[in-house]
């Protein structure tokens, strides 16, 4: 070749660039930056936050509230799963608080072993769907695993709703999902005419409280334990939410889907002319969320016990939002993963228990609540530059 | 005299690759600074430090005499200086009166109680706009202006800012021949008003017509600075490149075949393209020339399955098209290499690897699972990498973004390559690249075509496709009104055919 810029002819390919000239700023800092840089940021710092604040209060370290605290956990790291996803490609799904009251509603229509008719008589399933005697299959043995394979359905259905109208039609997520809440919201608290639904079989409780493996801390001095002595170590929410973790976290990192998700995320249109199919991506991952939201409504209504019209409600869309986002899942897609969430989701639980047991008042708690994910914003904007500067050296 | 602007010794680096190295250059008052280069030659970097966009990374400058550092666009327009950019920087939205006094709105009344004063504001723009020559209301929306408007309405405000430099970029690419006229006027005026200019433009001509100095930048360098008498287009030229003008292509190995690999049977979408009939043989770079607005690149996204079109056929490998989307246009072999590697091509915060696996990337899983095989993926995007002799860090690291224009388009056709297309549909493939990757760029293009591909090469920039093409066809306003094998290659020609209509052409 008779022209070449000279600068081409500097041979980069696998090697490193040269070291640049000392940096003495960024030497002493280079503790912090690794740390600010690394993926486990989220984890160290509830870590420290939690052993600073043990130190204040006591019983924040007991076992129990440990156990309780990690209990807390798992419904919201379910529905934050599938909002990552959403989030990672760029979108937002309002409908997950809303989801998850419908199919708490749906579920218990189905499995409820006794209704009150002093409460449902109004509802307008009363009298077919829902007797006296209880929801569909009321007492029959099939009834939790049908009730929950249809709270799964319906959740997935809804995140379809959700994935057509915005792939179709071209609507902007924020709009489908925020009619989608509010209609499926309204529609849960009209089949139920706003009264929870007590009376789930002990089976499908089970899922929300049972004790798969469980220990007892203290001496044997008796040959009875109490009950609130025995700890639960492994239960069923933990293997449901954390199964659900482990395969979503493979298929982003893993899986053709994963890396299309990503690439949809960062530029849908540059990722369309490459010939990912956009569409069948963006609406599955609608469907994923909503499914993730039945898995939360499934924990959550079996703690409860109960089938909940309003079990979404009040700011646990905004938790799971703002669990996303501390555990560095950008707002403008293409960023983000199920660890990170999981981060960001122990961190909020921590958070809300310190807050509870500094005695706060809940005006202030949800202050200051918001004040932290304003922090954690700001600390994710500095990471990214910081990330680009690494790059840049 | 002093003169107006001193620029001394200033060097720009991004990345650690200078961008301009030790430019030093001064500006008179009432004097028309030329300024050319190749894209990349550090021209619009130079001219982003004296507008305060980026810092110096060295080097001073001082205007009338004094010291001037500009850290921001506004400390620019403090000191007298306006920029007016390729694309220009009017709000849509706003009137016109409110784009000229958008930096400083007068205002009436006391107090905190301060109104807009809209009489002063329309009072003053009138006379600002009719200092260039303008007949339009101050209230009007600028979306309802036309480009060449917008530009004066643009050197209006500056006018109105008082500025005493006014820097031209590339003003004359959306303007019509009349605009242009006019704009020359008006540049001619504002030189006998004492105002200093700094025309950047690729049109030689123009800045041959326009000027009393000529400074030409190659490689971030300033390669000449000197009287406009002493230049003509050939010096300039060879300043730019600082090689003589053959060099500029390699020397073409493919021999195109004469096996048809693409045919388009009378593809029409209408009011875009109408009755388009093409063929590409195997081996074979066919030039597809035509001004903006002739459908050119339109005929492209038709083709790609990104547009729809209402009729006709498009038969690749002796096999019709019928999926309209670039699924299926993948599917057949089919590659686009689209016009804007920032939109449509590249994912720029995503590693480079990852990018290139792109279009491929369920042939790097396994087939049940889904799981992609990262060790194979890695491998495979490293050899395309190197076949194409892209300059980079880790490729599984370093992100699209922060390669340079050149080594950008290389990770975009290497992202093709890997799904193993015979048709390349190329729009612009060297636009905004330094010269020396466009010779890289086209030598991968004769490459691709040797080993019997066929490339559909789209540009406006008539040269390059005389220098790469066998056969170059002309498209104006959606059809195609010109056909020229090599023999027939001739500047004045093709152009006379992308002006004209189809009958004086055929």
């Amino acid at each position: 070749m008779s022209i070449r810029d000279e600068r081409l002819n500097t041979p980069l390919v696998g090697q490193q660039a040269a070291p640049n000239a000392p940096q003495p700023l960024s030497a002493r800092f280079g503790f912090i930056r690794r740390l600010l840089l690394s993926d486990y940021f989220v984890l160290y710092l509830t870590l420290i936050f939690f052993i600073i604040a043990s130190i204040f209060f006591q019983t924040l370290s007991l076992p129990s509230n440990i156990a309780n605290q990690l209990q807390n956990m798992w419904p919201l790291l379910a529905a934050a799963i599938g909002q990552t996803f959403v989030l990672i490609l760029g979108g937002i799904d309002l409908s997950i608080g809303a989801t998850m009251g419908i199919t708490s509603v749906v579920g218990a229509i189905v499995m409820a072993e006794k209704l009150d008719p002093a409460f449902f008589d109004k509802s307008p399933l009363w009298g077919s769907l829902m007797t006296e005697a209880g929801g569909i299959l009321h007492g029959q043995e099939s009834a939790v695993l049908v009730g929950v394979l249809v709270m799964l359905a319906v959740g997935t259905l809804i995140g379809f709703l959700n994935g057509y109208a915005i792939t179709r039609f071209n609507m902007a997520p924020f709009m489908v999902t925020l009619v989608t809440s509010t209609f499926f919201s309204a529609f849960a608290l009209w089949l139920t005419q706003s009264r929870n639904i007590s009376g789930l079989p002990e089976a499908f409780v089970n899922l929300g409280k049972g004790d798969i493996l469980s220990v007892y801390p203290g001496p044997k001095l008796t040959s009875e334990i109490a009950r609130r002595d025995i700890l639960p170590l492994i239960t069923y929410p933990l293997v449901i939410a954390g199964g659900l973790g482990i395969a979503a976290q493979f298929l982003l990192s893993r899986t053709v889907f994963g890396r299309q998700m990503y690439s949809i995320g960062t530029n849908r249109r540059a990722s369309t002319i490459s010939g990912l199919p956009s569409r069948r991506v963006i609406t599955l991952v609608y469907m994923f969320s909503g499914f993730c939201a039945a898995v939360a409504s499934v924990l959550y209504s079996a703690r409860l016990a109960i089938g909940q019209p309003s079990l979404g409600g009040g700011n646990l869309l905004l938790d799971i939002i703002g669990a996303a986002v501390i555990g560095g899942t950008s707002l403008f897609g293409g960023k983000g993963t199920v660890r990170g969430t999981f981060f960001g989701v122990a961190f909020f639980v921590l958070l809300l228990n310190i807050l509870n047991a500094m005695r706060l008042s809940p005006f202030i708690i949800d202050a200051v609540k918001g004040g932290i994910i304003l922090i954690a914003a700001l600390l994710d904007i500095t990471r990214t530059r910081l990330a680009n500067r690494e790059v840049r050296a | 005299m002093t003169p107006l602007l001193e620029i001394k010794d200033i060097s720009k680096a991004f990345f650690g690759i200078k961008a301009v190295k030790d430019v030093s250059l001064t500006v008179n008052k009432g004097e028309a600074l030329g300024l050319i280069g190749q894209n990349g030659a550090g021209k619009s970097t130079l001219m982003n430090l004296i507008g305060g966009v980026v810092q110096a990374s060295s080097g001073t400058m001082t205007m009338n005499g004094a010291a001037y550092d500009p850290r921001s666009p506004s400390d620019a327009y403090k000191a007298g200086i306006a920029f007016i950019h390729q694309e220009l920087n009017l709000f849509t939205n706003l009137t016109i009166a409110e784009n000229i006094f958008i930096e400083a709105f007068p205002s009436r009344g006391v107090g905190p109680f301060k109104f807009i004063d809209r009489a002063t504001m329309r009072q003053q723009t009138q006379t600002a706009l009719q200092s260039v020559g303008l007949d339009l209301s101050p209230d009007m929306h600028v979306d309802r202006i036309s480009p060449g408007e917008r530009q004066l309405v643009e050197i209006a405000k500056a006018l109105h800012q008082d500025a005493s430099l006014i820097i031209f970029d590339e003003p004359t690419t959306s303007l019509t021949a009349r605009e242009t006229e006019r704009l020359f006027a008006l540049i001619q005026q504002l030189r006998e008003q004492g105002k200093a200019i700094i025309y950047i433009s690729h049109i030689l001509n123009d800045v041959l017509k326009l000027s009393d100095s000529i400074a030409v930048m190659r490689d971030g360098v300033l390669v000449g600075h000197d009287a406009t008498s002493k230049f003509d287009v050939n010096r300039m030229i060879t300043l730019m490149v600082g090689h003589s003008i053959e060099t500029l292509y390699p020397p073409r190995t493919a021999v195109p075949s004469r096996d048809p690999l693409l045919e388009l049977k009378g593809v029409s979408a209408k009011g875009i393209v109408e009755d388009i009939h093409l063929t590409l043989h195997k081996g074979e770079t066919l030039g597809l020339f035509g001004l903006m607005g002739s459908g050119r690149t339109e005929l492209a996204r038709i083709l790609f399955g990104l547009d729809s079109s209402e009729r006709g056929e498009v038969v690749i490998n002796g096999t019709q098209l019928n999926g309209k989307s670039p699924r299926s246009s993948i599917r057949n072999q089919m590659a686009f290499v689209t016009e804007n590697r920032r939109e449509e091509g590249l994912l720029m915060n995503i590693n480079i690897a990852d990018n290139i696996a792109l279009v491929s990337l369920p042939a790097f899983a396994q087939s049940v699972t889904q799981v992609v095989d990262q060790r194979r993926l890695v491998r495979d995007t490293q050899s395309a990498a190197g076949a194409l002799q892209l300059k980079s860090g880790l490729i599984t690291e370093q992100p699209a973004k922060s390669l340079s224009g050149g080594n950008q388009q290389k990770v975009v056709i290497a992202k093709w390559l890997l799904s193993r297309p015979t048709v390349f549909i190329m729009d612009e493939p060297t636009r905004g690249i330094d010269v020396g990757a466009k010779y890289e760029i086209y030598s991968i293009i004769d490459q691709l075509a040797a080993t019997g591909s066929g490339i559909l090469f789209i540009s406006s920039e008539l040269e390059e496709l005389m220098g790469m093409c066998d056969r170059i066809l002309v498209m104006s306003r959606g059809e195609i009104v010109g056909e020229f094998t090599r023999e027939q290659f001739n500047q004045e020609a093709i152009l006379r055919a992308a002006f004209r209509e189809k009958a004086q052409t055929a």
